[in-house]
């Protein structure tokens, strides 16, 4: 090929601007490819993974866009914000704009994400198809601001959809003061990535703090100054409708085009679609196995297909994405990773169990050939941390399961055992390698107190730290001896 | 403490002739925190001093053993039918001097080079880099300090345009609330330094829970080479924890937004994922420093050894900076210097690409300054050289070096990839080595030259604080040996040099030192033997006239606008990733008991009793899937070399991670393993991480 080659990506969301950024650092002089970026969105590239931060306050607005603004032409990128795409003309290898224009390919990657699903209750659309007043989906850094804008202390909120989404804005709202009540369809939270049991102690630690539950319910009707009428009933009021109800990849433009759409737009390990010069990567794209609205797949799509794109490793191959998923919440640690609805009593896994709804504890782990297959990891930090290294490093479990079940082994205890219980060959300091046995034998000889033994054996004179130990060694052989 | 001026355990002590009633005050030979101790006779005891308190750990209380040990070496040896036998002096100088001006005929100037180390006085340290660039014209002139102090020292500049280990009194930290300590084992490698540490606020970032975990309220404990991440991670806490210190990011540094950039990716579950550590306690590390009124943190070797090592501290001090902590009294920034004068070791002259009192050979301005101080032309300086790994690894081949003279170092074993490092000394035309003792690199040489130590000769170090101090001679060497000054004299004569321009008075060198340093960075010029006979607490810079200077940064940092930097870096991990045949990851380290190559440590038979041998700590399940068990041997393998060494099943290891201390020679040597990948900015070797296996040997 002479020149650089023509890429155009659609889509300036994490995974557009990711994927930018992965080939201008392969391709930092524009000698191999000449980028475009086309974002229709007004705002630069942002964080999205963050927006629950800014819902819950931690977070100002400014803090989560990924670009400076003199990103593009500090990194020659053609970067068109605000720029809507009309269609895809595969034939021509061209991108034409709603403003007629059109831009030239050599390679096409659609990065266009997801779009929120609003279910389809009573009074949430207005005639125009738009969200009725009151009602707020939770995808975009605008939808971020009218919600902040529609938020007044202490008035109730309705979210619809206990999923991951939905849960860390809940629980962003309620950080802010709001009386916020989730209603999902299913009878427990996250269903996706908790069991019935996980799900279970997840609503009451919500609950805890201060978050209402309709499980297992559906909105049927929302009337907008009052809230919604539930399919059982009940009636839920709020002044804001916060939809958090599921995503759809937004695959309109391939469609159009003629390009394999299946629940996604269908790519290979090459990140290719059915049209080779066109790949697609993050939400919009479907890869088996991977499930979508992740950021760490997009981000691992975007290394492999800047090392084809610039050329860097035309061997590079994307094959699937582990998922960890996890609940970024305040005061509620979850997480999820593999396969978690494997029943306890399944002949072929090991499947261990832990639970203590009492304090907010839930652990289950599916080991599988002496390797996490799955687990669910609610309210123990460092159990997850640590089960999420041996599933993601591969590592055989180690021989005793509850230690992976309660998380890393507990701190020591300190040298404050009983000196009687010590052996003889027990080091009681370190800095001097001093044993037990040679402070008795010292005191023995006529050493009394802890400066008779620190003169007589160096104990104590390094870092100081055993002088307690010493201490209490120099009065328990005035006792017994 | 009452230990203070008491000679324990040993039998009295007969004090040499000029030693007066109650013993010479000096400084401990080992590492820099450089504990004051009483030399009475060949005997040691603490005494009170800042840094040390009156404590001594066992390195310190046996040290007196160095000055008596049978292995010391008393008279030259030459290399003759392949063997070393004894020489005369004149024989063996001349020797090397004619060896020298052979090779610089053919070769040119850089055919010779110079490897100077961090246990060297300042006046040593001073005068090699001199004698390199005056008497040998070589540019090819380096340290093993490299392998210590030179990511730390890289980001430092970067950040405050300054670097100092710590830019402020050791003392400092007993007022603190919270002290993060990260990749640093104070409690084993220089114990007394834990006085100065409150346990119910100090955190420990280590990959294993080493004596200093142990003691601490919070340990963190990341997969080897994934601190980046770590810093990356906790700093978003802080941000996003509403920890922001917004008024002093606004006032005192610049650069935070494009850190923020990178910072913003990292989210602590993400960071969680890379390494290991739960976003729980990221938080809860944040908090601690934030809402501590004073708080510090400190860099050790584990977090700087590294081949993204310059990067990795830079993360660390990205942190530091939000919180608001360097430049603010009673809290800070630091980075825990190793060996005993880490510290002015690297301001003398004796890096590849520095002019004494921390100047860059590439300055012009320095250049003409220290050429005047020696009487040379400043045309005549050699430019910046090969750094330490890069100058071993050229030696005897076609560009590189075909002499070297190593002094104050054991590369043997200290060195990454040492077999490798090993052939490269074994293809020079000559090696030259000045030790106390027949150290693994001497072994190998064609030239030993023997030469005085700590207790037997006169001179400065400035400790990991930057205070320089003055070790005191407590008794006279044994025959036959001379000071490194005295060899350095003796050569640069035979050289053709003028005496007076190699002075062997350390005091005369001292002056010298202090000359060449006025107006550099690390300037020394204030400074001079009665006042520190006087016992003057003098920290650099201390330029003429002045009382010295404990606490750097107060009010600007040293980069011309005042301001510290904030450098955008990015996490990418180990240079070298496990994979079937290599499944885990070697970390190596340090025991209480040896100091660096162990060349000094190993001779002392009570050190030797308390740890004989070297060790692999491994978790209990992994050394049982290789079918061992506790105090089984095993082969250790990398890529690049295999060890034999003991296994220690260790519940606290993590399963994918084996630890290997490097004190030991042969087939032992933790180095024989070790990934000399080199650091882009600092030329730091990979030392602390590389892909490893582990079998029944």
């Amino acid at each position: 090929m002479t020149g650089p080659r023509k890429v155009v990506i659609i889509g300036y969301g994490m995974a557009g601007a990711r994927l930018a950024d992965e080939i201008r650092r392969r391709d930092r002089d524009a000698e191999r490819v000449e980028l475009t970026v086309l974002g229709e969105e007004p705002h630069r590239a942002y964080n999205r993974v963050l927006l629950s931060s800014v819902l819950a306050g931690s977070l100002r607005t400014d803090a989560v866009t990924l670009h400076r603004a003199d990103w593009a032409a500090g990194h020659s990128v053609d970067l068109r914000l605000d720029t809507s795409v009309h269609r895809i003309d595969r034939e021509r290898r061209e991108v034409l704009l709603d403003g007629g224009e059109a831009v030239g390919y050599d390679a096409l990657v659609l990065a266009t994400g997801s779009r929120p699903l609003i279910p389809p209750t009573d009074g949430l659309l207005a005639e125009d198809g738009t969200p009725a007043p009151g009602v707020l989906t939770f995808r975009t850094l605008d939808d971020c601001e009218r919600i902040l804008a529609g938020l007044r202390p202490g008035a109730p909120v309705a979210v619809l959809g206990g999923g991951l989404l939905g849960l860390e804005a809940a629980r962003g709202l309620a950080g802010r003061g709001s009386r916020v009540t989730v209603v999902h369809p299913v009878g427990h939270l996250m269903e996706r990535q908790l069991d019935p049991a996980g799900g279970g102690v997840l609503a009451r630690r919500l609950g805890e703090l201060g978050i209402e539950f309709k499980l297992n319910t559906k909105a049927m009707r929302y009337l907008p100054g009052d809230g919604l009428k539930l399919d059982d009933g009940g009636h839920v009021p709020a002044e804001l409708v916060v939809v958090s109800a599921g995503v759809r990849p937004e695959t309109a433009l391939a469609s159009t085009a003629g390009i394999d759409v299946d629940g996604g737009i269908v790519v290979d390990t090459a990140l290719r679609t059915s049209d080779s010069r066109v790949h697609a990567i993050g939400d919009c794209a479907r890869f088996p196995g991977t499930p979508a609205g992740l950021v760490q797949p997009a981000w691992e799509q975007a290394a492999v297909l800047a090392d084809l794109l610039t050329g860097t490793d035309v061997s590079a191959r994307y094959r699937g994405t582990p998922v960890v998923t996890r609940l970024k919440a305040r005061d509620v640690d979850v997480a999820s990773l593999g396969e978690v609805h494997t029943a306890a009593d399944d002949p072929e896994a090991e499947v261990l169990c832990l639970t203590d709804p009492t304090r907010g504890h839930y652990v289950k782990l599916v080991i599988r050939d002496e390797r996490v297959a799955g687990a669910i990891v609610l309210g123990a930090p460092d159990a997850a941390a640590s089960v999420t290294q041996f599933y993601d490093r591969g590592m055989p479990v180690p021989a005793d399961r509850l230690a992976l079940l309660l998380g890393r082994s507990l701190p020591m205890a300190s040298a404050s055992a009983s000196p009687a219980d010590l052996p003889a060959s027990a080091v009681i300091c370190r800095c001097n390698s001093v044993s037990k046995g040679q402070l008795v034998n010292a005191w023995l000889q006529g050493a009394r107190g802890v400066s008779g033994l620190a003169e007589a054996t160096r104990a104590s004179t390094g870092c100081g730290g055993c002088r307690d130990v010493v201490d209490g060694l120099a009065s328990w052989l005035v006792n017994t001896a | 403490m009452t230990t203070t001026e008491r000679t324990p355990v040993a039998a009295p002590a007969t004090s040499a002739p000029h030693q007066p009633a109650g013993g010479v005050n000096t400084h401990c030979p080992y590492c820099a925190l450089q504990c004051g101790m009483t030399v009475t006779g060949k005997q040691v005891a603490p005494r009170e001093f800042p840094t040390n308190r009156g404590g001594l750990c066992q390195k310190g209380w046996t040290s007196g053993a160095l000055l008596d040990s049978a292995a010391r070496l008393t008279t030259p040896l030459m290399r003759t039918g392949g063997q070393l036998r004894p020489a005369s002096w004149d024989t063996a100088l001349d020797h090397v001097a004619a060896k020298i001006t052979g090779i610089q005929r053919e070769y040119g100037p850089d055919g010779v080079a110079v490897f100077g180390g961090g246990g060297l006085t300042n006046e040593k340290a001073y005068l090699l880099g001199k004698f390199a660039r005056v008497a040998l014209r070589t540019s090819q002139v380096d340290y093993n300090g490299r392998f210590c102090m030179s990511s730390a020292a890289a980001a430092g500049m970067r950040a405050f345009g300054l670097d100092r280990g710590l830019p402020f009194p050791v003392t400092d930290l007993d007022e603190a609330d919270a002290v993060l300590l990260v990749g640093a084992n104070p409690a084993e490698t220089m114990p007394p330094f834990m006085r100065h540490l409150d346990p119910s606020g100090l955190i420990v970032i280590d990959p294993r829970r080493t004596a200093t975990a142990e003691q601490a309220s919070l340990h963190l404990q990341p997969a080897p080479g994934t601190d980046l991440a770590l810093a990356l991670g906790i700093l978003h806490s802080v941000v996003a924890d509403g920890f922001l210190d917004q008024s002093y990011v606004d006032e005192r540094t610049a650069g935070f937004e494009d850190v923020w950039r990178i910072v913003a990716r990292w989210w602590p579950e993400h960071v969680e994922r890379v390494t290991g550590v739960s976003a729980a306690e990221q938080r809860r590390a944040g908090a601690m420093l934030a809402t501590a009124r004073n708080a510090y943190l400190l860099t050790g070797r584990g977090t700087e050894q590294h081949a993204t090592g310059a990067d990795t501290v830079t993360a660390w001090i990205n942190l530091a900076l939000a919180l608001g902590l360097p430049g603010r009294r009673g809290s800070g920034f630091g980075c825990i210097t190793g060996q005993g004068n880490g510290q002015g070791g690297r301001e003398h002259g004796q890096k590849a690409d520095q002019l004494p009192g921390y100047r860059k050979i590439d300055d012009p301005a320095a250049r003409e300054h220290v050429a005047g101080v020696w009487g040379v032309h400043p045309a005549d300086l050699p430019g910046p050289g090969r750094s330490a790994y890069e100058l071993l690894d050229a030696l005897g081949e076609q560009a590189g070096p075909r002499g070297l003279l190593v002094f104050g170092s054991n590369v043997v074993v200290s060195a990454p990839h040492s077999a490798h490092v090993t052939d490269r000394l074994d293809a020079l035309d000559m090696l030259v080595v000045a030790d106390i003792v027949l150290s693994e690199t001497a072994q190998r040489a064609d030239v030993v030259l023997p030469i005085t130590q700590w207790a037997e000769e006169e001179g400065t170090l400035t400790n990991l604080e930057g205070r320089i101090l003055h070790r005191r001679r407590a008794l006279a060497p044994p025959d036959g040996v001379r000071t490194d000054l005295e060899v350095l004299h003796a050569l640069a004569g035979l050289l053709g040099q003028p005496p007076e321009r190699f002075p062997s008075d350390p005091e005369t060198v001292f002056a010298e030192l202090g000359a060449a340093s006025a107006g550099g960075p690390a300037d020394y010029s204030g400074v001079n033997y009665p006042r520190l006979r006087a016992g003057e607490a003098l920290h650099w810079p201390v330029p003429a006239g002045s009382d010295g200077t404990p606490r750097m940064f107060l009010d600007r940092f040293a980069h011309p606008d005042g301001r510290a930097r904030f450098v955008p870096v990015e996490h990418v991990g180990p240079a070298e990733s496990p994979d079937d045949d290599y499944p885990l990851r070697a970390t190596t380290g340090r025991v209480l008991a040896h100091y660096q190559s162990g060349a000094q440590t190993r001779l002392v038979s009570e050190l030797m009793r308390a740890v004989p041998e070297s060790f692999v700590e491994v978790h209990p399940d992994t050394a049982a899937r290789a079918g061992l068990c506790d105090g089984a041997r095993a082969t250790v393998a990398s890529r690049r070399g295999t060890v034999c060494v003991t296994v220690r099943c260790v519940p606290s290891m993590r399963p994918d991670v084996l630890f290997l201390p490097f004190h030991f020679p042969g087939e032992q040597s933790a180095n024989l393993l070790t990934n000399p990948a080199l650091d882009p900015t600092s030329r730091m070797p990979e030392f602390k991480v590389c892909a490893a296996r582990l079998e029944a040997a």
